[in-house]
């Protein structure tokens, strides 16, 4: 009984990986494990938190980790584990809305580039590379600091400075795309070019895209804690993680607990995503993967 | 003749991207919500002030028409007067650009220097234990927040050992050397001081450390995957059939090849070492174009902030030229197509 049991669970695990051959690395399976975790902790954080992240407790400040704050508590007494998980909600969901604007907005001018080609394509390329030519995080900056300091203007200033490689990404694929068969084909049917562009175009496109979006769900994470770091994100007492670092700066020869906790947090969340990423693009372009 | 047709052709392109630059750069800072003369004169300054401010950096005419007088200032090398420093942007980017210039020379000879030969190991020893060790170190180095790394340096390094500063370029003691450069280590090595230059390059340790880790990962990981395609290319094998010993072929045959993508990469990194030099040097006190930016953005300086990403959206352009120059010289192929 047991035997067929594990025997049928193989075949469903081996369907599985047939399936989505992602999970083929354990290296793979271990960055969506970690990623899941951290979406767990983001969604439940009020259900599994300890403690309330904001409530100050003076009179129990800058504790070490123990049994009863796992991971210490800050200058103002509050549990630093309580704020790592309400932390995971404000990373995850900086990173979910700047790459999915920036990867739409960005994928939409690309395709337009590279669909209407000529002067509409020149025009946009060039706009696209102004912006790559700005280091990532001083133009953030300056928009962040224009607008001021706060999470939303963070988010705004991320998407600004991140849309563009998705336009000059999308463009390529579409321009390798446009003169292939099934797209003639599908002209030839008289299909409309939204149907050509929606449905032939796009689907074909979306590989390279999406190995982008999960590399930058961990570079957005990162630069969105610099940013509140130097005081342009999210601004105390938000449990960012880069606040919270920024927080235990002070502390560092004395209480390192304050920024250790929240930098390995960052550390495992970004890399999770950069696994992912080196992942996906494995199983997209396994011409890549033979040279790793 | 081709090379100056493919010179011009990209400094052509260099410039429209300068025109661009500047439209965004002078747009960003005219969207302000919050009133740039108020927040450099305070709540209480007098309407009469108020306006006295504006008259003097031109904030009372048409944005138009401040576009075409900033233009016309950068064109003449004036970026405008800084409303927190009350000096010309021109001289406050000279002044902090060296210490940027410097820290980022170093963690780009940090990268390199470790990059490549941590790349080569990993892809001659594939799938065995150095690969995996540099494999995984260069996985922490592009997950790793650089303020972060730089915080925990310095309390290992400088509040628990004790073994090296833990801020600024020189000691306090030590008077900076005559300026040549700006460069503190080339300066004090030009003007024989062994004080300033031991005191410079102790201090430069953990900055270029911390900062070049991110760039040491990308060119550790570059050069892995370029030297495993070419370890595996035809040549190599006749090369070792030739009777080569193993590190004449993978040094003068494979290596060589091998880099060439990695040059490209360097002008790539150029681009993350200056945005990770904002917050390196915040962490670390470096007296740079990023603690200066950081600065002037929270006292709402919008002739500053511009200055400063005018400059570092000029450097980054003209680093991917230099190595795509580099990139000409290093490929014949390309001086074909």
């Amino acid at each position: 009984m047991t035997e067929a049991f594990t025997a049928t669970g193989r075949l469903g695990a081996a369907r599985l990986v047939a399936r989505a051959p992602i999970l083929r690395s354990p290296l793979n399976v271990a960055a969506l494990a970690l990623i899941g975790l951290f979406a767990a902790c983001a969604i439940f954080a009020p259900l599994i938190a300890p403690y309330d992240p904001l409530t100050q407790a003076l009179a129990s400040r800058l504790q070490p980790p123990s049994p009863e704050h796992w991971l210490g508590t800050d200058q103002l007494g509050r549990d630093i584990l309580s704020r790592l998980l309400y932390g995971s909600r404000i990373s995850l969901l900086i990173g979910l809305v700047v790459v999915a604007s920036a990867g739409v907005f960005g994928t939409f001018v690309g395709v337009i580039a590279g669909y209407a080609g000529g002067l509409v394509d020149e025009a946009l390329m060039r706009l696209t590379e102004v912006f790559l030519a700005f280091p990532a995080l001083i133009l953030a900056m300056a928009i962040a600091g224009a607008l001021g300091p706060s999470l939303t203007n963070a988010i705004i200033a991320l998407a600004a400075v991140t849309w563009a490689i998705y336009a000059r990404l999308a463009r390529g694929q579409i321009l390798s795309l446009r003169r292939r068969e099934f797209v003639e084909a599908a002209r030839g049917i008289g299909a409309s070019q939204f149907r050509i562009i929606a449905r032939h175009l796009l689907p074909n496109a979306v590989a390279p895209l999406l190995v982008q979006a999960s590399f930058d769900m961990g570079s957005v994470i990162i630069a969105a804690a610099g940013l509140s770091f130097i005081g342009f994100g999210a601004q105390p007492p938000t449990p960012e993680w880069g606040v919270m670092i920024s927080e235990g700066r002070n502390f560092i020869s004395t209480e390192p607990w304050l920024s250790l906790f929240p930098g390995l947090a960052i550390l495992l969340a970004v890399g999770s995503f950069n696994l992912l990423g080196d992942g996906l693009r494995d199983v997209f372009d396994p011409r890549l993967s033979r040279a790793d | 003749m081709r090379f100056l047709a493919f010179l011009a052709r990209r400094i052509v392109g260099i410039a429209a991207v300068m025109i661009g630059v500047s439209i965004i750069t002078f747009g960003i800072s005219h969207v302000i919500p919050a009133d740039p003369a108020v927040a450099a004169l305070g709540d209480h300054a007098t309407d009469a002030q108020i306006a006295a401010f504006r008259g003097e950096y031109h904030l009372d005419r048409p944005l138009p028409e401040q576009y075409v007088i900033y233009v016309n200032g950068i064109l003449h090398g004036d970026l405008g007067k800084s409303i927190r420093t009350r000096r010309s942007v021109a001289d406050d980017l000279a002044d902090s650009f060296p210490a940027t210039l410097e820290l980022s020379f170093a963690a780009l000879a940090v990268s390199l220097l470790v990059g490549i030969p941590a790349g080569i190991w990993s892809a001659i020893y594939r799938g065995r234990f150095p690969d995996v060790v540099v494999r995984i170190a260069a996985l922490a180095g592009g997950s790793l927040p650089v303020f972060w790394l730089g915080l925990v340096v310095i309390g290992l390094f400088y509040y628990q050992l004790g073994w090296l500063p833990g801020g600024g370029r020189l000691d306090t003691f030590v008077s900076p050397p005559p300026t040549r450069t700006g460069l503190y280590v080339i300066d004090s090595l030009l003007a024989l001081d062994l004080d300033a230059l031991r005191s410079s390059v102790i201090h430069l340790v953990l900055p270029a450390l911390t900062l070049g880790y991110f760039s040491t990962a990308v060119i550790a990981r570059m050069t892995r995957s370029s030297m495993l395609e070419v370890l595996g290319q035809d040549y190599m094998r006749t090369a070792r059939a030739k009777g080569l010993t193993e590190r004449l072929v993978v040094v003068r045959h494979g290596l060589r090849n091998a880099l060439i993508p990695t040059v490209t990469i360097i002008g790539l990194t150029f681009g993350s070492l200056l945005s990770g030099a904002v917050l390196t040097e915040t962490i670390f006190s470096w007296p740079g174009l990023g603690r200066y930016a950081t600065a002037s953005a929270i006292s709402l300086d919008f002739p500053a902030v511009l200055g400063v990403t005018l400059l570092a959206a000029v450097v980054y352009p003209v680093a991917n030229l230099a190595v795509d120059i580099a990139y000409y010289w290093l490929d014949p192929r390309i001086q074909r197509d």
